[in-house]
């Protein structure tokens, strides 16, 4: 049973990760109804602007968590700046071209922002610092890390500030109005392009505060880090229907909980046929399986016909 | 199916009945002819085996683009087809099973299952629309790539990770084509042979794929690309005609793979990852998706350009700051992702795509239509 | 315009397209420097994606030798001669494997050292076999590279089987372990040195309690990890590299998995023990042939590496090193860097490197492969054993 509990919270901890990268994806498309594919670049950046902070005041003897919370305000601005840059020059200009074109200038972001990182941070694995002392707490003979605890939190608080935040604020209003329709939205005297830049620097801040948490979590850093969590986070997105914040969150539990209890049972549940080398088949599945029954994903509306 | 049928008859008659230049198509067949020589003298070899992996990409963009382009239905994991077939060469023609089939044998079995495994994956996926298709077929695609890299035990099929090695090159009967090949009047040399043999496929994927345009079915796709409930309700069997569109993609891709697999003679799951998929995405679409002109520049174009860049960069910062300032290796890379973005900034249709869906698309922009952008929920 | 017209004219626009384009790569074949005659070397590794800091590592392992060449001031047939390094990305994919490999046999370079990896190696080796050109690796490690018959291809470097065999003679005996856990990363490397390390444990009477599979891309190994933790075995087996190694090894600490955790050569770097911090301690890898600081030259190789490129060896440059090295040694002793010529002597070598010491067996593998073990104390690999692979690869 502690087992099970330990595989619950490794799915958990995973799936609050997942979330926060995938708020950003659900956020642009729900507006724009675009696949950011750069994001999980983005989350990239921040985590190494994150390392390459702490790590550069690590010698000043300033306490850990201070260091995280340091590093994160310096990583989210670069974050913003980047997906400012990112809406401006590789998107914006493309808002009425092919549906396909902004998805190919997005994965030519993403190539770019890769080998720029290369170029910055080198090719080797970086070693994150611990941003929290190695606390253990145990459940029920399972054990779950304070950073751990905090991980989860955070997800849950984001997601709780931003679906207030889209729910009850003007902002929020004006990004509703957006995604319903924009040109009408505009003769309402919304500034659509600046609202669409805003939803854009919203979720490079919490890429930023996403990459910070990987980084800890999982203890290494790399260039070629964003693209396998950008992928999964997207796949979580999608999962939970995407646009919609509430389901990001569920998506993203859900995918982290799918591969954690995938890996840890699918050899018991075939017989042992399978083993956990089909950890990442069995994500897969489960989306087609949602899709097929749900095409708008568990929590989005029936998609249209057309859309 | 009486469809399919009349529509494979007239694959069989020449498109353009009358009138033909044929003094440009001699040139163009000729230019065709000598290019392997003419690349290898100027260029080396290394250059007419990139043009053999660019004919290959050929082949497969233009599958593609049935799915893509012509139906417009985004499919991201594409390579899985290219999988397939390379994966099935390699088990009916190597040690792995004792099994050495010839060419004619396994690339109609290959272009068949390649076919059923495009139905198989069309089949669940046909209500699905845009991006949630895009996000299920990389699904699907990295599916395939995972039970290739672990179908080692407990019955060894694949090799695993190990990827199969000695597999058989294209042969005809005694004649293989790794071999120098003695024609009496000259002799080919591997590279050559092949060359001639994927020029052939792709001439053959071509005007398939130009057939199947102008097709009935051709029109049905273009249809469901427009709009799939107009279709539907101008008495379009919108789920055959999608799942033709999987299947004959599928094929395209099951023959490029079991091409690769014999001109390789190993393959393993490495060369079947996402990033493939990605990249024959990037040539329909960067070339100018439903254009069969456009894709084929597209591959061409996508082929030979990194090759480009890995022999510019280095020397031409050597010439520039008397240094390699910037590993040229990333630079590569780096400006890849760069002349993504700007093609697309500056051309969002492809660099050459059909007249007259560039004009649709330039008067989307002109009216600035505010029904264009997708509505989604919050 | 005519419908046919337009078709003719837009196939002839694609057709010179192609001719623009092929036409771009037109600058190989330099001609020789004065006087002197060029040996050209050619090497390839991944230099970009996820394994390129190790592909550049072998690269300055090749160039410190190219330069240690040069400066020795070398005659081969009369001729004063000057090493020129010709140095690919092959992306660690095997199609930019043989596009690396065809381009190294058109520009007629007279030997080749690499790939890294075996999945490119192999596929890249039929083509240097086709050239005859003699290509050495120095970190494949899968067996198939040297059993396909190819006169060709050489390694100075311990194959999957011999590593296999140590580190479970390792477990078995110097640990005793009676019950232990692997974890392979379905990569060639990965999984093929697994398999051998799994037949030796269980020839060795151990038992394998666990069997899990992660990928080359993972970060997250908890769910795996507690798994294993379910089965409490005494050695934990992660056939990885460093980049997954360390960060798994850190993960099974908080998770309270309290195994005795053991690495094949892909985690024995400084990086893994970055990585893993604090858990690495006392933890065990395996590295082919006899530490540096044992070997003749050794030493020297190490500090030199460290101040020219201000950063530790991080695995295979030494033995890339020893591979360009022995070419060379074979080519003075053929007095000729003609590959046809010098290319029986490669078979023939005797040579002492700063690895072990190179002498072939029939097939182009190292005759006596050694396998050593190291500890991590206080934060880096100390040398604990040398374990002769004793077997002979059975085919």
């Amino acid at each position: 049973m502690d087992i099970f509990l330990q595989q619950i919270i490794n799915g958990v901890v995973l799936g609050s990760i997942y979330a926060l990268v995938a708020l950003g994806y659900t956020m642009v498309y729900g507006i724009l109804g675009l696949i950011n594919f750069a994001h999980g670049e983005v989350v990239m950046i921040g985590a190494l602007v994150s390392y390459s902070v702490m790590t550069a005041l690590l010698p000043s003897g300033m306490p850990p968590v201070l260091l995280a919370l340091i590093s994160v305000l310096v990583a989210a601005p670069v974050c913003m700046a980047l997906a400012w840059g990112i809406e401006r020059y590789a998107y914006r200009p493309l808002r009425h071209a092919p549906k396909l074109a902004p998805l190919i200038s997005a994965i030519g972001v993403s190539i770019l922002l890769q080998n720029l990182a290369m170029m910055i941070w080198g090719r080797s694995y970086h070693a994150f610092p611990d941003i929290l002392p190695a606390i253990h707490f145990d459940i029920g003979g399972a054990q779950i890390t304070l950073l751990q605890t905090v991980t989860i939190g955070l997800a849950a608080l984001t997601m709780a500030i931003l679906s207030w935040m889209i729910q009850r604020t003007t902002l929020g209003q004006a990004m509703r109005a957006t995604a319903e329709n924009p040109a009408i939205a505009e003769l309402m005297g919304i500034p659509v392009n600046r609202i669409i830049t805003l939803t854009f620097i919203i979720g490079a801040a919490l890429a930023a505060l996403a990459g910070l948490m990987v980084g800890a979590n999982y203890s290494v850093a790399h260039y070629y880090m964003g693209f396998m969590l950008g992928l999964k986070a997207f796949t979580a997105a999608v999962l939970g229907g995407i646009g919609n914040i509430t389901g990001a969150m569920l998506g993203g539990l859900l995918l982290g909980l799918i591969e954690s209890l995938g890996a840890g049972y699918i050899e018991d549940l075939t017989g042992g046929f399978l083993g956990s080398n089909y950890q990442d088949i069995f994500a897969f599945l489960v989306l087609i399986g949602v899709l097929v029954f749900r095409p708008g994903g568990l929590m989005g509306e029936r998609v249209s016909e057309r859309a | 199916m009486k469809m399919t049928a009349r529509f494979f008859a007239r694959l069989t008659r020449h498109p353009n009945d009358n009138r033909v230049h044929w003094l440009a198509w001699a040139l163009l067949g000729l230019l065709l002819a000598s290019l392997p020589w003419l690349v290898a003298a100027g260029f080396g070899n290394t250059w007419l085996r990139i043009l053999n992996f660019a004919l290959l990409y050929v082949m497969l963009a233009l599958g593609l683009n049935i799915v893509v382009g012509f139906a417009g239905l985004l499919d991201m994991g594409y390579i899985a087809f290219y999988a397939v077939g390379a994966y099935l060469w390699a088990l009916l023609a190597s040690p792995q099973f004792g099994l050495h089939w010839p060419l004619w044998a396994i690339l109609p079995i290959g272009a068949g299952v390649a076919g059923l495994f495009g139905v198989m994956l069309g089949a669940p996926t046909l209500k699905l629309r845009g991006d949630y298709l895009a996000i299920v077929t990389l699904g699907f695609g990295e599916i395939i790539r995972i039970f290739l890299n672990n179908l080692n035990a407990p019955v060894n099929i694949t090799n695993g990770p190990q990827g199969i090695s000695a597999i058989d090159a294209v042969h005809f009967g005694n004649v293989s084509l790794a071999r120098p090949l003695d024609l009496g009047f000259i002799t080919l040399p591997p590279l050559v042979s092949y060359y001639y043999l994927f020029l052939v496929a792709a001439l053959l994927i071509i005007g398939i794929a130009i057939r199947l345009e102008r097709s009935r079915v051709g029109r049905a796709w273009a249809a469901i690309r427009e709009d799939e409930v107009a279709a539907k309700a101008c008495g379009i069997n919108t789920r055959n005609v999608k799942l033709l569109a999987f299947a004959m993609g599928a094929t395209f891709g099951g023959v490029a793979g079991g091409l690769f697999a014999g001109f390789q003679q190993f393959v393993s799951p490495e060369s079947f990852g996402l990033l493939e998929s990605v990249m024959v995405l990037c040539m329909v679409v960067l070339g100018g998706m439903g254009h069969i002109p456009g894709v084929i520049f597209g591959a061409l174009l996508l082929t030979v350009l990194p090759e480009f860049f890995r022999q510019i960069a280095g020397p031409v910062q050597q010439s520039l700051f008397g240094s390699v300032l910037v590993d040229p290796e990333s630079l590569r890379m780096l400006l890849f992702g760069l002349a993504l973005v700007l093609v697309m900034r500056y051309r969002p249709s492809g660099l050459w795509p059909s007249p007259q869906r560039r004009r649709e698309i330039e008067d989307v922009q002109r009216a600035d239509a505010p029904q264009d952008v997708p509505v989604s929920p919050m | 315009m005519t419908l046919h017209k337009r078709h003719t004219l837009s196939a002839i626009a694609l057709l010179l397209a192609t001719l623009g384009l092929t036409a771009c790569g037109n600058k190989d074949n330099a001609p020789a420097a004065t006087g002197e005659v060029t040996i050209k070397i050619g090497h390839a590794a991944p230099l970009t994606g996820p394994q390129a800091h190790l592909g550049k590592d072998n690269e300055n392992g090749a160039v410190m030798a190219i330069d240690e060449l040069n400066s020795r001031g070398l005659s081969i047939g009369g001729n004063k001669v000057k090493f020129v390094l010709i140095s690919e990305d092959d992306q660690a994919d095997p199609k930019a494997g043989t596009t690396v490999a065809q381009k190294f046999v058109d520009q007629k370079v007279n030997g080749v050292v690499g790939h890294l990896n075996s999945g490119t190696t192999i596929p890249a080796s039929r083509i240097y076999s086709e050239g005859g050109i003699p290509q050495i690796s120095g970190s494949a490690t899968n067996p198939t590279y040297t059993q396909q018959g190819f006169k060709t291809a050489f390694r100075v470097f311990a194959n999957d089987v011999h590593q296999g065999q140590a580190l479970a003679q390792f477990a078995t005996k110097t640990l005793k372990a009676k019950t232990i856990a692997i974890v392979d990363d379905r990569t060639a490397y990965g999984q093929g040195l697994a398999d051998e390390f799994k037949k030796a444990v269980e020839a060795g009477g151990a038992k394998i309690v666990a069997q899990e599979f992660t990928t080359d891309k993972a970060t997250d190994f908890k769910a795996i990890l507690t798994k294993i933790k379910a089965t409490n075995p005494d050695v934990l087996f992660f056939s990885s590299m460093d980049a997954q190694g360390g960060p798994a090894l850190k993960q099974a600490r908080e998770l309270g998995l309290k195994a005795t955790f053991l690495i094949g050569d892909g985690g024995c770097t400084p990086e893994f023990i970055k990585l893993a911090g604090n858990a690495a301690d006392g933890q065990y890898c395996s590295l082919p042939g006899v530490p540096l600081e044992k070997m003749p030259g050794g030493t020297v190789f190490k500090d030199k590496y460290q101040k020219r490129y201000n950063q530790q060896i991080q695995l295979y440059a030494p033995y890339v090193y020893d591979a360009v090295m022995v070419m060379a040694d074979s080519m003075q002793r053929a007095n000729s860097a003609e590959p046809a010529k010098y290319l029986p002597e490669v078979g023939k070598s005797q040579y002492q490197g700063v690895t072990a010491k190179v002498v072939f067996d029939a097939n182009g593998d190292l005759a006596t492969p050694a396998v050593s073990i190291y500890q991590d104390k206080g934060g880096s690999w100390s040398y604990v054993e040398t374990v002769e692979a004793s077997a002979k690869v059975a085919k």
